[in-house]
């Protein structure tokens, strides 16, 4: 049960249930999201997409579209480039020979996906531009389509006909080739497993929106976006338009998700704001549901193949994993380096000696990918975590004891992975030890057992996954290793007001993590003042001009800790000022209760808001020291963190029907310390329906022709309430070395162990029928497809 | 052509085009935005608000607002989002449970779950968890994974009851 907090100035809040100060302004219908913003003038755009996957282009007539009443201006492919400097940005080459097409918002040439923009209406009404949208005819030559991943590599037919390739990079971790062969050779046993991670679309509730409004006069530009990103806009807005960055201030208000999906630079987001110049008036465009699917990028996308070495003992000597990737048809923002987010992790938890990765990425005609929650690290995850579970099997081991033997220990840690990491801290034994405990596993394994013996029609399933990740993305220094342009710092402003009243200026851009409220207990544990007192700004370039937004699990880990970092360095500045006017050495003060007293005099003391209002008028402040009580830092964490845990997935699965029920699922996650329980549980839960939800019902399904089937979300499956259980949560508590407030990071972390503990957990019902692998998502066909073939 | 209908006790007149949907009423010419437009095939609630039609003694009920023309809730009463709380800005049982049970993350699905949760409470006072499970069918959201959502309703609707 959750309960309300009474904050008191002074005592500590981390580690309590604070309830969100967001909550009243969503609750109400006050919040404002980018599509809700009252623009007068503005004028409404509509994209024209491509219908079909490949095309040339040989002509568009607008003439239509522009005799529609209310279009003011129609734009195509070559007229926009016309108005741009670059092509829309990938950021990340991940090796010198990565081959990179030039992406611009709106195709030129050729089309190369279902849903590429092609012309953009622009009117005085959304009616009028979608009607004018109507009626722009292009003429298309078809050209022949590649979807299929190994076909794309095979080549002959291009995605971009003019690279001569489908490649776009092969990357490789293998530190010691020769020895994960000779593990291999001496192996006793040895799993070769092949996974698909279908591809997904993140479905974020508010689909993306952008609106711009430019100073004609002034020549400054503000563009609102619907994004997760908008210290990262603002840089690659003035790349891509040519308009200097100084005179560029982007807005993210309330945004309504992301989960990856708007981690990114888009086309309508450059093409709104150089139609808004062009024209001299507000342009705004807002996504309909069926754009975004196909507009928006999508996850995962990628065969995994996963080889383990093992003694007789089932200790595993050696891994090796090869991807081929899916990028679609363009590089977006960071679409070649998500596999590679996991490349460091398909050890998983276990201590494996002999590491070998590599993966190569091909295009092919379909939406580009990029990040969607967890990127990169579920894929990892879920290969070695069914590899795991097909080794207990062929070694008729319970899955939880091979786990066990193969564990990191808990006294290995720092741990130096054969991947080249530090791992920060563990106990993965600990998590599995709650796990089991709590999920009452011993009488879960005879439960199943009796049904089967019963010869019941509803068996039972039970999938254990557990997971390390890495985030807290990133140490800057670890990026450029990894030819990422950017880097992985932090940025933090902590200002006393005049008052006594608190600003925490913040580089993380939220949207729907509770940063206000989180950020709002880390400042007020160290400053020692009411909640109340403290507001959080974010989210705008102007007020917050330093920042490298949220994903990855990043913003509490980094985030989090410059702001604890600026809270004490404003400690510190009022602890001299305060020395001076309690004229004594500020080694005789303590700061106690939001106060600086004199140890042993306590009755000579000043408060905080006191030595603000002091720091303000400047009119007695020690020498050399500057008006004004504030700090700002950057934190840029010397290791990535770790968080981990045991997830266990119970299912009933009806062998008649194929169909499979989530009856119970158990998490025991470890993000080291939890600055706010509350917000950490609802973490958990949703990453854990996200994850469940690749392994059961969503996928993105496209036809030999490149036709997105799954546009709307009658085709789409996201889960309801009805579908999913509630989620019996445990945790552990490792505080992470790696930052001041030992924490780890949470927003992905149920993404990651949810889709293999359920496919594990579906397996596991058939296995004695001799199912050994079903492709996800686990539909009812699929398994029960599975069941026919197992049992012919 | 003209339309109009009580929105949160406020009588609201506009012209429109006869194909202006009912969000778009309650969005563009009332300019009440607290009402969402998630998807655009009446699947994920967002744009759920309540609706009682002009006949006495009918209570109110959940309609997806994208779901039908403004004109065929011509002079109706509407529910949105807005007209929830009460006027001295204490929040209605079921938002300040949403509230305490952290129901809510990025919060574009919330004004429709919300007001799905209370005409699912006003159905029916004694909701078992399978009840509001199946009751919320109609409303998706992306974020919380729906446990602390139950929990919600659940809770709200034992303070009703």
């Amino acid at each position: 049960m959750t309960a309300t907090v009474e904050t008191i100035a002074g005592q500590p809040t981390i580690g309590t249930r604070v309830l969100r100060r967001e909550d009243p302004a969503l609750l109400t219908g006050e919040a404002r999201f980018t599509d809700d913003l009252v623009i007068h003038g503005a004028l409404h755009l509509q994209v024209v997409r491509s219908p079909i996957a490949h095309g040339s282009i040989r002509a568009i007539d607008v003439a239509g579209a522009r005799a529609v009443a209310g279009v003011v201006d129609v734009v195509v492919g070559a007229d926009l480039r016309a108005l741009l400097a670059a092509p829309l940005p990938c950021a990340w080459a991940v090796t010198d020979d990565m081959v990179q097409p030039e992406h611009w918002p709106l195709a030129i040439d050729e089309v190369r996906y279902v849903g590429d923009g092609v012309a953009v209406v622009v009117a005085e009404t959304r009616e009028a531009a979608q009607d004018g949208a109507e009626r722009v005819v292009v003429d298309y030559d078809p050209l022949p389509v590649v979807t299929d991943l190994e076909a794309a590599l095979a080549g002959g037919t291009f995605v971009h006909p003019d690279l001569g390739t489908n490649r776009s990079y092969t990357w490789e971790l293998i530190p010691d080739p020769a020895a994960v062969d000779a593990a291999f050779a001496q192996a006793a046993h040895t799993v070769h497993e092949r996974y698909w991670q279908q591809r997904l679309i993140p479905m974020a509730m508010e689909p993306r929106a952008v609106a711009v409004v430019p100073a004609p006069f002034g020549g400054d530009v503000t563009m609102y976006s619907a994004t997760q990103v908008p210290h990262f806009l603002k840089i690659f807005m003035a790349i891509v338009t040519g308009i200097p960055e100084h005179r560029i201030r982007v807005i993210a208000p309330a945004v309504g998700g992301g989960f990856g999906s708007k981690l990114n630079i888009y086309a309508e987001e450059a093409i709104c704001l150089a139609l808004a110049r062009k024209l001299g008036r507000p342009v705004r465009w807002n996504e309909e549901r069926s754009e975004n699917s196909q507009a928006t990028i999508q996850g995962r996308g990628m065969i995994q193949e996963i080889e383990l070495a093992a003694d007789t003992e089932g200790t595993v000597t050696a891994v090796r994993a090869r991807l081929l990737a899916d990028m679609g048809a363009y590089l977006q923002l960071v679409t070649p380096g998500i596999p590679l987010l996991g490349a460091f992790l398909y050890h998983g938890v276990y201590d494996i000696p002999n590491y070998s990765f590599s993966c190569t990425s091909v295009f092919t005609n379909r939406t580009p990918t990029d990040a969607y929650r967890g990127a990169g690290r579920p894929e990892a995850t879920y290969a070695i975590e069914r590899a795991m579970d097909a080794l207990a099997a062929k070694l008729s081991v319970d899955p939880a004891e091979l786990r066990r033997r193969n564990y990191i220990r808990k006294d290995q840690f720092p741990y130096d992975s054969p991947a080249g990491l530090v791992f920060d801290s563990g106990d993965y034994e600990g998590a599995l030890d709650q796990a089991l405990d709590r999920s009452g596993y011993a009488k879960l394994r005879r439960e199943q057992q009796a049904r089967r013996d019963e010869g019941a029609t509803k068996l039972m399933g039970v999938g254990i996954s557990t997971f390390v990740e890495m985030c807290g993305l990133a140490p800057s220094r670890v990026l450029a290793s990894l030819n990422y342009a950017g880097g992985g710092w932090e940025s933090a402003t902590v200002r006393v007001l005049p008052t006594g009243k608190v600003q925490v200026v913040t580089g993380t851009a939220p949207h729907g993590q509770a940063h206000e409220t989180c950020w709002s207990m880390i400042a007020a544990d160290v400053l020692q003042v009411p909640l109340d007192d403290i507001e959080v700004l974010h989210s705008d370039t102007a007020i917050a001009p330093h920042g490298l937004d949220t994903y990855g699990s990043r913003s509490l880990a980094v985030g989090g800790t410059a702001i604890h970092l600026a809270s004490e360095r404003v400690i510190a500045k009022a602890r001299l000022i305060a020395a001076h006017q309690l004229e004594c050495a500020d080694t005789d003060l303590e700061y106690v209760g939001g106060e600086f007293r004199v140890r042993g005099t306590p009755a000579r003391a000043l408060a905080i808001q006191a030595i603000a209002f002091e720091a303000f008028s400047a009119h007695n402040l020690p020498e050399g020291i500057e008006p004004t009580l504030e700090a700002t830092t950057t934190w840029d964490p010397p290791n990535f963190t770790f968080p981990f845990g045991v997830h266990i997935a119970v299912v009933e699965v009806d062998i008649e029907t194929g169909g499979v029920e989530l009856v119970r699922y158990v998490a025991v996650d470890d993000c080291g310390n939890r600055v706010n329980p509350l917000v950490v549980e609802g973490q958990v839960h949703g990453g854990i329906a996200q994850g469940v939800a690749q392994a059961l019902w969503e996928e993105a399904v496209y036809d030999d022709d490149g036709q997105l089937k799954t546009t709307t979300l009658v085709d789409y499956l996201v889960p309801s309430a009805a579908e999913l259980p509630s989620f019996e949560l445990g945790s552990t508590v490792t505080p992470s070395p790696t930052n001041p407030l030992g924490v780890k990071g949470i927003g992905e972390a149920g993404t990651i162990a949810s889709t293999p503990a359920v496919v594990n957990a579906v397996v596991d019902a058939l296995a004695h029928l001799g199912v050994r692998d079903i492709t996800m998502p686990a539909t009812p066909q699929r398994v029960w497809a599975a069941i026919q073939e197992a049992t012919r | 052509m003209q339309v109009s209908m009580t929105v949160n006790g406020v009588a609201q007149s506009h012209d429109v085009e006869p194909r202006t949907l009912l969000v778009q009423f309650l969005r563009e010419s009332c300019g009440l935005t607290g009402t969402k437009v998630g998807c655009d095939t009446s699947s994920c609630g967002a744009c759920t608000v309540l609706l009682a039609s002009g006949h006495d003694g009918q209570r109110p009920e959940s309609v997806k607002s994208c779901t039908m023309f403004a004109a065929q809730a011509d002079g109706g009463a509407i529910t949105t989002i807005e007209g929830l709380a009460a006027a001295d800005g204490t929040l209605h049982p079921v938002q300040q449970a949403f509230h305490e049970h952290h129901g809510l993350q990025c919060g574009f699905c919330t004004a429709g779950m919300v007001l799905a949760a209370v005409s699912l409470i006003d159905e029916n006072p004694n909701l078992t968890e399978r009840d509001v499970r199946l009751g919320l069918e109609g409303n998706l959201c992306r974020c919380t994974g729906y446990h602390n959502i139950v929990e919600a309703v659940l809770a709200a609707s034992e303070s009703a009851s």
